[in-house]
């Protein structure tokens, strides 16, 4: 099972290393993890997406909120929230593909910030599927180079992480 | 305004803190220099980093206040990991004080630079590099304070050495809050009154209780609750003592060379009560084949980690084990029936204790089962007993009938060889005067052997029992049943002569090779050499085996028995 585990944690020298390493020493996945300071620069706000069963969740959850500077652990997936992924694509624009890739871009909702003569910078916002459609939908030659931030998410409505 | 090195010393003052082990080095010169201006903190100096961190932990194991260590940086670190793994796996509260380089030399390389942190994060509860002065103070009140509270554990604090010379004002704050750290105490009461209705209902019960009901200083509650519903009780490795050894209802040790009787009755229960234990794979065996029996577990621990990890639990209890038995307690003095059935389920088990698995074959050789029997009948019961790591370990849980908690102490979940002798010294120095015994082997016995010379230096009277059979007992007899006696590397040759070694270090050597003269040899040991550490190098059967075992992979009731050999 896919499941998006966010964390706040103190915003100490150390901090990531913590939770990489937990997850590293007990055998559970990273597939992506994101981190940046929050509203309140005492506080970090760590984004982990990683597969296990629920035993092995339940594990990490308990695992997470037993290191010191973890201050709370949500299981986001766990309840209704949204999700986004940003990626920057470099892509080759040259001859017909120039006007190819623009109107792919525009068809995923993408945004090109930077243009050569011969590539496009194409920024895409959206949930990690979409961000996988749009890589498929290339021709895959094309493609110079990708890099993705991982998935950030976020509760709906009235769940709330906060100190 | 005072010096970083005073304030370190001030904060051990402030902490109680009687007696440091260490060992000093460069980084530390300063903390070193303070020290040596005041007499509140005594020092003792070790003769390898490894055993000033065993011996801070023994300090805590037996006396309940947290043991420190004070080590310089680099190597004076990484000899202190495996003592660190070790705390950290039995959850031993422990400070340990490490010297860093200069802050501004921290990632060049420098001389004894280590990456303090980053080698011991893994094995620490939690762990701290200072790098303003100013956060001195309240870094090492966070230490004892995470170190002794909730699962407690072993905190390393890293101080680089500029900070201990840098000037600040000392103000160390009588009590602290940490928005992410607040451990549970109190248990759910619904769970607990859950839990007391399960009890009631209980046909075969069983209470297992581990080290954390040592940790907790809960065993007196333990026995009470235990007799008011007349269960029988099993204790894991770390929990002997925990309830006494010498009652009625006392099961014996359970696992992989635990009685007939205990895992018996723990597998065939129909309610277990675990409080403080983590139902480790040396205790539950194969957790498939555990899983088998029907039953109901109520499960008491303060980590709710620990809890449901590799066994289902129908009632956990999050809290700490003094205050749920406490709560326990209350609500069956209100009403309490004791099962009939009960007595069926006891006439089973002492059914199951009439096979006497721990008899052992007689020999005309020393058998180590009863060199552990003697220095049980020498020392009353009352000795505190160190061990190491091996077949030794497990004949010294065996047999000698902990009736106390903090008596016994081992290194039950890393397994480490070479804690016995400064577990002694940590012992002595929380417990000045007490009888210590150190039960050992040849080959554990090395692994810290230079100890000998501090026992020497601050006159640290332990009594090491050598249970010499010239082999690393507990592998060879793992080759010999399930290698085809294949002997791989488990035979020692080149023994040092112990008796004259331990001359050597200025102590008392005996070699005792026939049975007879095992009790007076302990005999003359606890008395006319009382105030003397004696090395006792006992040339003990080398075919001796520990019985029961249950082997690895294998059930809980799928026992070899010493009479099936």
């Amino acid at each position: 099972m896919r499941h998006i585990i966010s964390i706040l944690i103190e915003n100490e020298a150390g901090a990531l290393s913590r939770v990489a390493g937990l997850f590293s020493a007990r055998g559970y996945n990273i597939e992506s993890l994101t981190v940046a300071p929050t509203e309140d620069e005492s506080l970090s706000r760590m984004t982990i997406l990683t597969h296990g069963s629920d035993e092995v969740l339940e594990q990490i959850t308990k695992q997470l909120n037993k290191l010191v500077d973890v201050v709370k652990v949500v299981d986001l997936s766990e309840a209704a929230h949204v999700e986004r992924e940003l990626m920057l694509i470099k892509v080759r624009a040259t001859g017909k593909d120039r006007e190819e890739m623009k109107r792919m871009a525009d068809i995923f909702r993408g945004r090109i910030i930077d243009v050569t003569e011969s590539t496009y910078v194409i920024e895409l916002t959206g949930a990690s599927s979409k961000l996988d459609s749009f890589i498929a939908a290339l021709d895959a030659g094309l493609i110079l180079e990708t890099v993705r931030t991982g998935v950030c998410g976020i509760g709906r409505g009235d769940r709330i992480l906060k100190v | 305004m005072i010096s970083g090195a005073e304030i370190v010393i001030r904060c051990l003052q402030e902490e109680k803190v009687d007696c440091v082990f260490g060992y000093p080095g460069g980084s530390v010169l300063h903390i070193y220099d303070a020290l040596f201006k005041q007499d509140e903190v005594k020092h003792i100096l070790v003769r390898h980093e490894q055993a000033a961190v065993h011996a801070a932990d023994a300090y805590s194991r037996s006396s309940q206040r947290v043991g420190v260590a004070l080590v310089t940086s680099g190597p004076g670190v990484t000899n202190t990991v495996t003592g660190i793994a070790t705390a950290y796996m039995d959850s031993i509260p422990m400070v340990v004080l490490c010297g860093q380089v200069p802050t501004q030399y921290i990632g060049q390389d420098a001389f004894q630079e280590c990456d303090t942190v980053g080698i011991t994060r893994p094995c620490v509860k939690h762990n701290f590099l200072v790098k303003d002065v100013k956060d001195l103070a309240i870094t090492i009140k966070k230490a004892f304070h995470i170190a002794a509270t909730g699962r407690p554990g072993p905190v390393v604090v890293d101080i680089p050495k500029d900070i201990t010379a840098q000037m600040c004002e000392f103000d160390y704050p009588k009590t602290i809050q940490m928005r992410s750290y607040n451990p549970v105490v109190k248990g759910h009461l619904g769970q607990i009154k859950k839990a007391v209705q399960i009890l009631q209902e209980a046909k075969r019960p069983i209470i297992y209780a581990g080290g954390g009901v040592i940790l907790s200083d809960a065993a007196e509650k333990l026995t009470q609750l235990a007799r008011k519903l007349n269960f029988p009780v099993t204790n894991t490795l770390m929990g002997l003592g925990g309830y006494p050894a010498t009652d009625r209802q006392f099961v014996g040790m359970l696992g992989m060379h635990g009685t007939f009787e205990a895992n018996n009755a723990m597998h065939y229960a129909d309610v277990i009560l675990a409080i403080g234990a983590r139902f480790d794979d040396r205790v539950i065996g194969n957790p498939e084949h555990f899983s088998q029996e029907k039953r109901r577990v109520i499960h008491i621990d303060i980590d709710p980690s620990s809890i449901s990890k590799r066994v289902k639990v129908d009632v956990p209890i999050v809290g700490n084990v003094a205050d749920v038995l406490d709560e326990l307690l209350k609500l069956l003095d209100a009403g309490c029936k004791t099962d009939p059935e009960v007595a069926d389920w006891w006439a089973q088990i002492e059914e199951w204790r009439g096979r006497e698995s721990l008899r052992y074959r007689q020999s005309e050789h020393i058998m180590p089962q009863f060199v552990v029997e003697k220095l049980y009948e020498v020392t009353g019961g009352d000795a505190f007993i160190t061990s190491d790591v091996g077949q030794h370990q497990m004949f010294a849980a065996q047999y000698y009938k902990f009736d106390k908690p903090r008596r016994w102490i081992n290194s039950g979940g890393l397994g480490t060889m070479g804690v016995g002798l400064p577990y002694g010294m940590g012992v002595l120095m929380a417990n000045p005067g007490a009888q210590v015994a150190c039960v050992t082997g040849e080959g554990s016995i090395q692994m810290c052997i230079q100890e000998m010379s501090t026992c020497k230096q601050y006159g640290l009277p332990i009594k090491i029992i050598n249970l010499n059979n010239g082999m690393l007992g507990m592998v060879r007899q793992w080759q010999e049943m399930f290698y085809s006696k294949r002997y791989s590397q488990s035979y020692v040759t080149s023994l040092p002569d112990f008796v004259k070694l331990a001359e050597a270090y200025g102590h008392v050597g005996m070699r005792i090779e026939r049975p007879e003269d095992v009790e007076p040899a302990l005999r003359k040991a606890f008395t006319e050499h009382k105030d003397d550490l004696v090395f006792m190098d006992f040339i003990i059967d080398p075919a001796a085996n520990v019985f029961p075992m249950v082997a690895a992979g294998k059930g809980l009731t799928e026992m070899i028995l010493a009479e099936e050999l």
